[in-house]
């Protein structure tokens, strides 16, 4: 019974951590995207050195969400309490 | 379903247990070596279109370390170039039916980025001498100095989930969608995680630059508006 607690509650949380944790990533990245477009839009021979810089920054970001995913993934495979 | 976190050893060689990831990286060295001493051979200064391609490749390797160093691109190509390669086909292997990336596995992740870190070193310890580099982690001051310590191995770490959690996420979410779903629906899935490769190969490649780069400087990664100012 409190294994079959603990499976239930391991699945859940797995889903929570990332739903919640990809929502941040998703505001930062579509906020770095935008500014990103702005400074293109403004200064377009700039634009191979913004989008460098856009994407080392983005899987900076990204990072935090895959955190997530790797702290569900542990919750689901790899759990100390089941 | 599968746990991603687990691989089954297929043989073993003595005590020495071998994964299907193993072979895979094995399969993946052994084509790049080949490919690389059959460019090597038909050289020539009259270049046809396969080396036009690889030189374009180069030309381009150079630039990019060039833009984010500021400095001679020639000791850092191999490196920078070796993982690049490496990690674009080994995500990529994933369109070989029957393997999977060794990508997917975080040893893999695990080997590659531990590379790196250890570039990060070496290339630090070569060109600025050992008491300078160890001087450079009490940059700004020295109320920094466990920060500094702590980012090195967040940094490699994080380097390690990324790739791993993007290679692997693909993976996973083409298996799920088969076991729903016939035939054709996983093929844009596909296409995506082609993408995502790349990009990830990209960008496991401009990261151990930075890092490299950031340890040869001495002081901190070129900011953005540094980098800027160096290209235009």
């Amino acid at each position: 019974m409190t294994a079959d607690l603990v499976q239930v509650v391991s699945i859940l949380s797995a889903a929570l951590a990332v739903g919640f944790g990809a929502l941040g990533p998703a505001l930062a990245e579509g906020r770095a995207v935008a500014a990103a477009m702005e400074a293109i839009a403004r200064q377009p021979e700039a634009a191979g050195t913004l989008s460098r810089t856009l994407f080392v920054g983005l899987a900076m970001i990204e990072t935090t969400a895959i955190y997530a995913l790797v702290v569900a993934l542990l919750v689901l495979f790899a759990n100390p309490f089941v | 379903m599968e746990n991603p976190l687990i691989t089954e050893p297929l043989f073993s060689i003595g005590p020495v247990p071998i994964t299907a990831p193993v072979l895979g990286t094995w399969a993946i060295m052994a084509v790049l070596m080949a490919g690389a001493l059959w460019l090597r051979r038909r050289l020539t200064s009259q270049p046809d279109r396969v080396q036009t391609v690889a030189e374009l490749l180069v030309t381009t390797l150079d630039g990019q370390i060039r833009d984010t160093m500021r400095r001679d691109p020639a000791p850092y190509r191999s490196l920078i170039g070796a993982i690049f390669v490496f990690v674009l086909v080994a995500n990529w292997s994933s369109l070989i039916p029957g393997m999977e990336p060794p990508t997917a596995h975080i040893e893999t992740d695990a080997a590659l980025a531990l590379i790196v870190f250890v570039a990060t070193v070496y290339f630090g310890v070569k060109t600025q001498g050992l008491r300078r580099y160890l001087a450079s982690f009490a940059e700004p001051s020295w109320v920094m100095i466990p920060l500094n310590i702590v980012e090195q191995i967040t940094r490699t770490f994080s380097l390690i989930v990324r790739l791993f959690g993007n290679v692997m996420s693909g993976v996973f979410v083409i298996g799920i969608v088969l076991s729903l779903a016939g035939l054709f629906l996983p093929i844009p899935l596909m296409a995506l995680d082609l993408l995502t490769g790349a990009v990830q190969a990209y960008i496991f490649a401009v990261l151990a630059t930075v890092f490299i780069g950031s340890a040869v400087e001495g002081g901190h990664a070129p900011s953005a508006a540094e980098k800027q100012e160096s290209s235009s």
